[in-house]
């Protein structure tokens, strides 16, 4: 891939980043604009920004790495993605507006009046926050590694610094904007893209096997193995192998390998001809976000198909970032319209990312034995147009990935940000909301450069799963069950939240490798989510006179549209009639 | 309370209510703000119309999805798979989340006409 283009490609994002903040900053004047944006922004610019900042990494290039290392399975992600925001719009996206929490311990507190509950929800949003970092700044260091010479901590000092500028120096009101701005900037980069490598495949035969299972080398095909991984054959297979495999040294010399499994070491290159299926790679170790708890998946396919479900579609409610958005709604009915256009916005993303990974498996097998998976969108541009306008697509898609990396790094710190000045640092202020940005930063950075190769589908799916169990309980049960305590809050989260923290760190430490209590572990959401719900329930029924006694106004103020509130308005402006608000108005 | 009748009548003027009906007029709206029982009764319904409506939303969804990954282990072309999770489910949400969002603000403006009796 030439850097030449990408280089420049990545600059021009962080600039035009830096300036689309400072534009925002220019007209961030009040402290409410700073944290919530005034609480005025209208449904449309609210979604592009909750759009922008939600497709992350592991959206832009995790879906199609592995599409392309475990087939049309791992499509579930993005659907997962998408249906959480719909779980969020049916029970929790209007009452959490109208409740005028900022944050999830805000909810808690609001809603419980306990500062316990409030300070446990405050550990797990932080928890949460950086968990879903740590592979923002990873992907960042491997995208300007595959584009570039440059060390893998580079890409992710480099995101860690624009973030920390820009939230920052402008607070909400310029991220908004920014995350806009990366919104429509990422789908230009894989729609613009996919469009030349479909007319590509068309004019290529449109070769329908990129769909087949399993996939197939389509020509001959020299794979140069860079870490010892162990094949996996379901068949014999011939190979021409120059390097080490099973142990014996090869020289060029064609071998036929037995079905079963076969270690190579690294620097092997195998010659594969074409028709070839492609093998499936074992890796203890991990390295990339394609490598997910492979195992897991095939031993339990349909458990673990189910638990990525319910930890996706019930865990976006309680992804830290997506909460400080709604604040920023007018209201709890604008909150809802926003919710809609997200899912459409989010719906019309993600029909691209499985482009890449279907023509990945035909056009650039070699990736899921290399364990590159993760670079298939920005290498494929090159491999299928080549020339200067595979360099320029080429650079387009990597300036996307940098969108990708900057706003959901953005939103996260953000939200991280937000608790640590309320509950962590001592006294309020925007100074202090600054010392809390580079705060909330740093830790994941140095995490990112301690932990190094931590697979980073697993920690966005931990989060997820976190999450799950622990906040929508806390969010579903609070907003629509009157007897919730605040025992039963917290010994619910801790159980279900803490479960399944419990269960993914077991399965990263490599406990129990294999049978059926291993997938268990490593898919804890179809347990811990009802675990979380049960316990809560329980806790909550046998302390009945710890029921807070403001519960019922509470609860009216959640669910009463705010016409009816009146007197008791709470946004600090008054409420602004949106353009494009009435458009649906009049469908009536 | 005890009329004096000795005392003098006067003229008391005041600008003019907004609303147009008469005084006593029994109104809701005052149950809920000053959070009676009968105020109370009023928010409770709200929220069930509204569980209901997510609720409907939600089985609609887990009908949906629910059987899919049973689907498409019986079938063992992949084609489907592909077709279904890469490009065929994302219109339906969107459908179903427009649907649900009509209904939860017609719940609202029904409540908000019931009790502010317009």
């Amino acid at each position: 891939m030439n850097s030449g283009y990408a280089v420049p490609a990545v600059a021009l994002v962080v600039v035009a980043t830096v300036l689309v903040g400072a534009f925002g900053l220019r007209i961030s004047r009040t402290t409410s604009d700073f944290y919530v944006a005034s609480r005025t922004v209208g449904p449309r610019l609210n979604a592009a920004a909750i759009s922008g900042e939600y497709l992350s990494a592991a959206s832009f290039l995790g879906i199609a790495g592995l599409v392309l290392v475990q087939g049309p399975d791992m499509l579930w992600y993005p659907v997962g993605y998408t249906a959480g925001y719909l779980v969020l719009l049916l029970f929790v996206a209007a009452p959490l507006r109208r409740s005028g929490a900022y944050t999830l311990p805000d909810f808690a507190e609001a809603r419980l009046a306990s500062q316990a509950v409030r300070r446990l929800a405050g550990a797990f949003v932080v928890g949460v926050g950086w968990l879903y970092l740590l592979p923002q700044l990873q992907g960042a260091g491997l995208t300007l590694a595959v584009l570039t010479a440059a060390p893998d901590w580079l890409g992710g000092v480099i995101v860690a610094v624009v973030v920390v500028a820009t939230v920052a120096a402008g607070g909400m009101r310029s991220i908004t904007f920014v995350q806009a701005f990366q919104y429509w900037l990422k789908l230009t980069a894989l729609l613009v893209p996919a469009l030349f490598l479909v007319l590509a495949w068309q004019d290529d035969g449109a070769d329908r096997r990129v769909f087949d299972e399993p996939a197939a080398f389509r020509e001959q095909r020299v794979v140069r193995v860079d870490d010892t991984l162990d094949l996996r054959l379901e068949r014999p297979l011939s190979v021409t192998a120059t390097g080490t495999v099973d142990g014996r040294r090869y020289e060029n010399e064609s071998l036929d390998l037995p079905a079963g499994t076969h270690r190579v070491d690294r620097g092997t290159e195998l010659t594969f001809t074409a028709g070839d299926p492609v093998p499936v790679a074992d890796r203890g170790t991990g390295g990339g976000m394609s490598d997910s708890l492979a195992a897991g998946r095939e031993q339990r396919p349909l458990y673990a198909t189910y638990g990525l479900i319910l930890a996706t579609f019930l865990g976006t409610m309680g992804l830290p970032h997506v909460v400080v958005r709604f604040y920023t709604s007018p209201n709890g009915v604008a909150a809802r319209r926003t919710t809609v256009v997200v899912l459409a916005l989010a719906g019309a993303f993600y029909l691209l990312p499985p482009v890449y990974g279907a023509l990945g498996r035909s056009y650039a097998p070699e990736l899921a034995l290399t364990g590159d998976a993760d670079a298939a969108v920005l290498l494929l541009p090159d491999r299928m147009i080549g020339g200067l306008g595979g360099d320029l697509l080429g650079a387009l898609v990597a300036g996307g990935a940098f969108a990708a990396f900057l706003s959901t790094a953005s939103g996260l710190t953000m939200a991280v940000a937000g608790v640590l000045t309320q509950d962590v640092l001592p006294s309020r202020g925007v100074r202090h909301f600054r010392l809390g940005t580079v705060l909330a930063m740093a830790v994941p950075l140095a995490a990112s450069a301690l932990v190094g190769g931590l697979p980073v589908a697993d920690a966005v799916g931990l989060a997820f799963a976190v999450s799950a169990s622990s906040f929508c309980p806390l969010l579903v049960l609070g907003i629509w069950w009157r007897r919730l305590t605040p025992p039963g809050a917290a010994a619910g989260m801790l159980v279900g939240g803490g479960s399944a923290l419990c269960a993914v760190a077991a399965t990263m430490a490599g406990y129990p490798a294999h049978g059926s209590l291993h997938a268990l572990l490593a898919w804890p959401a179809l347990w811990s989510v009802p675990l979380g719900f049960l316990t809560m329930v329980l806790v909550s029924l046998a302390t009945p006179g710890r029921v807070p006694p403001g519960t019922p106004a509470i609860l009216a103020r959640f669910h009463l549209p705010e016409e009816l509130v009146g007197g008791k308005a709470r946004g600090a402006v008054p409420d602004v009639p949106e353009e494009g608000e009435d458009t649906w108005a009049r469908e009536r | 309370m005890p009329q004096d009748p000795t005392e003098r009548r006067v003229v008391v003027t005041a600008p003019p209510r907004r609303t147009t009906r008469a005084y006593g007029y029994y109104r809701p709206r005052t149950e809920i703000d000053e959070q009676t029982t009968l105020g109370h009764t009023y928010v409770r319904s709200l929220m069930r119309s509204q569980l209901r409506a997510a609720l409907t939303g939600f089985a609609v969804l887990a009908l949906l999805v629910g059987p899919l990954p049973l689907v498409f282990a019986a079938a063992a072309d992949g084609r489907l798979e592909w077709a279904v999770l890469g490009f065929g489910l994302y219109a339906p949400l969107v459908l179903l989340a427009r649907w649900y969002v009509r209904r939860a603000e017609r719940n609202e403006r029904d409540f908000v006409r019931l009790v502010e009796d317009r």
